[in-house]
């Protein structure tokens, strides 16, 4: 009798144990699920698009030519468009951070600025195009070129800066302001050459990042009305533009009409998909090499 | 000693010079102090200003809008016809468009985040975690216009493949790829929260001869509720803002129907139909362009703010 239940109990624990291990490996392939994804969707665009690139297309002009289309244009409209958001947003993102972590009391002033922060981070890309359509390109009459595309880019992305500048300032140990302090240095000096320098790996780190966000971004620049086809090269903040993603977005559509646009999309997409990797690794660089623990 | 004595002389001479020299050194410094702090402010005010610019643009120009269609129509009306001669604005089509799209994504990445989020925190080695998850968050950096290419020109066929019924153009092909597109998020805040709960839970757990999967059931994932539902909520506003799979892959039939191998439009795609388009300043079709928005930026920041509520109000302390 008393066998008959250790062996009864012995049965359950091993189902259990069994169930265990079951469902130890479903959880694994759950997590598998989007890494299989992401390698079906790289191998597909590379596929796709690989055997289309070529000096001639990163150099050459927008066409509806397939064959001979290309994307220095794009290319070109990209680096003007970050041209303007690097500065906008360095300078908004870091003061920001700066007087939030640093100077401002805490209190109702911070805490709303900071939740008015947080709430635009959660704000829908698209909402920031209407914005910048209305502002930009309409009441302050830029048009649609590289200014008013690059600061609506600018908005869109500076809460992200901000938090992670935030964090970086945060992180620098006090003793090291203390000293600064205790040597008879003012505040406004203390961040300028104490503060500051040791923040800046990780500033630059969460600058990059959020950089390569803006180069993906598309929603806001066809609400901008950024065109992608037979304009001239942008030569300056005032001209117009298109840019990568715009660039992909209309091939794509059009891949009805013409089907060699979609490898022209896909084509893009290895650049665009390039140039973020190059970003990305670049910021992990910094990461790892300037790092410093205290 | 005579170049000494000289230069002596010579700081002598200076000492007043150099004690108005340090004053004016100080005087810039109290001024820099001054109006450093000051600057700094005006450049984090530019974040409220932003907010004051949304809200100001999508209730300036809605209103516009709701002077012509009454508000009621718009938020009941099943028809949405902008072009045509007699111009319907219901705004139901996209609200159901969004929707959907949204719940067959939360379909996807619900299950599928949280289970990754189990794997991370409860079952793999701190090494394995090291390397999957990054590559999970891989996924969160693809730009989602490289999303929507996917949707439309691989995924779609992929279903029309299996399933033929399936049009060109339809909500279930976006509505996974977004699924697709929120899993690190869902995994990434659910294994933070499962992360913090306390080891002695678990261990007081398992010490009762629990296996790890009823100990995750049964201690771990109560524990960690509210930040678990808070990353869905979060994950389900994101897919109610995107806007480049769905503009893409389900393309812009305004129909009102359930039925997911249908062509639906999203408020977002709406937006870019019409921007994109030939709407004249003014119109009311132009107009329309904010009503939705508005809409749109409501409902993400109740989801927003919810999500917010439910992870300050349902924490546990430990």
């Amino acid at each position: 009798m008393e066998k008959l239940e250790v062996l009864h109990n012995n049965n359950k624990i091993n189902a259990r144990v069994r169930k265990n291990s079951i469902w130890k490996s479903i959880f694994f392939l759950s997590t598998l699920f989007g890494l299989v994804v992401l390698v079906v969707l790289i191998t597909r665009v590379l596929f796709q698009g690989l055997s289309w690139i070529d000096m001639d297309f990163i150099t050459g002009r927008l066409s509806t030519n397939a064959d001979i289309a290309g994307i220095m244009g794009a290319i070109l409209g990209t680096v003007w468009v970050m041209l303007v958001v690097i500065p906008v947003t360095l300078i908004i993102g870091v003061g920001s951070a700066i007087y939030l972590e640093l100077y401002s009391k805490k209190g109702i002033i911070q805490s709303f600025i900071e939740t008015n922060i947080s709430n635009l981070a959660g704000v829908p890309s698209i909402v920031y195009g209407l914005l910048g359509l209305t502002v930009f390109v309409r009441l302050m009459d830029f048009g649609n070129v590289v200014l008013a595309g690059g600061l609506t880019l600018a908005l869109l992305v500076l809460p992200i800066l901000i938090v992670s500048a935030q964090e970086a300032l945060r992180a620098v140990p006090g003793h090291l302001p203390e000293a600064s302090y205790g040597m008879g240095a003012t505040k406004w000096q203390t961040i300028r050459r104490i503060i500051l320098p040791a923040a800046i790996p990780s500033i630059l780190t969460g600058s990059i990042l959020s950089l390569s966000r803006a180069i993906g971004e598309t929603a806001p620049l066809t609400v901008l009305g950024i065109p992608a086809l037979l304009i001239p090269f942008p030569n300056g903040i005032f001209d117009t533009f298109t840019a990568l993603p715009m660039q992909i977005y209309y091939w794509t559509i059009d891949a009805s009409l013409v089907a060699e646009y979609a490898n022209l999309a896909a084509a893009t997409i290895i650049v665009l998909l390039l140039i973020l990797f190059i970003l990305n690794s670049v910021a992990i660089f910094i990461r790892n090499k300037y790092q410093q623990r205290y | 000693m005579a170049t000494n004595s000289e230069s002596n002389l010579n700081s002598a001479v200076n000492v007043s010079e150099l004690i108005a020299q340090n004053k004016k050194k100080k005087s810039i410094n109290n001024y820099m102090e001054k109006l450093v702090p000051t600057i700094l402010f005006l450049l984090a005010s530019i974040t409220v200003l932003t907010t004051i610019g949304i809200l100001y643009t999508l209730i300036s120009q809605a209103v516009h809008f709701f002077m012509e269609v009454p508000i009621l129509d718009f938020f009941t009306g099943t028809e949405l016809k902008p072009l045509s001669q007699n111009p319907e604005f219901g705004i139901l089509p996209l609200l159901n468009g969004t929707i959907i799209s949204s719940l067959v994504a939360i379909l996807v990445a619900g299950p599928i985040g949280i289970m990754s989020a189990i794997y991370l925190s409860e079952y793999a080695s701190d090494r394995v975690r090291r390397i999957l998850k990054p590559l999970l968050e891989v996924l969160a950096g693809i730009p989602t216009i490289v999303y929507g290419f996917f949707a439309f020109t691989f995924v779609t066929p992929l279903i029309r493949s299996i399933w033929p019924q399936v049009e060109a153009t339809n909500i279930l092909s976006p509505g996974i790829v977004m699924g697709v597109m929120i899993i690190p998020m869902i995994a990434s805040l659910s294994e933070d929260a499962m992360t913090s709960v306390p080891n002695g839970m678990r261990e007081g757990s398992l010490a009762m001869g629990t296996t790890k999967l009823e100990t995750t059931i049964k201690v771990v994932i109560p524990a960690a509720f509210s930040g678990i539902m808070a990353s869905f909520v979060l994950a389900i506003s994101r897919a109610i803002g995107e806007t480049m799979i769905v503009t893409i892959a389900s393309g812009s039939s305004k129909n009102f129907t359930f039925d997911l191998t249908q062509s639906m439009q999203t408020m977002t795609a709406y937006i870019v139909e019409v921007s994109g388009g030939e709407a004249p300043a003014g119109s009311t079709l132009h107009y329309s362009l904010y009503a939705v928005a508005l809409t749109l930026f409501v409902f993400t920041m109740i989801m927003n703010l919810l999500a917010k509520y439910i992870s300050r109000k349902f924490r546990e302390e430990y």
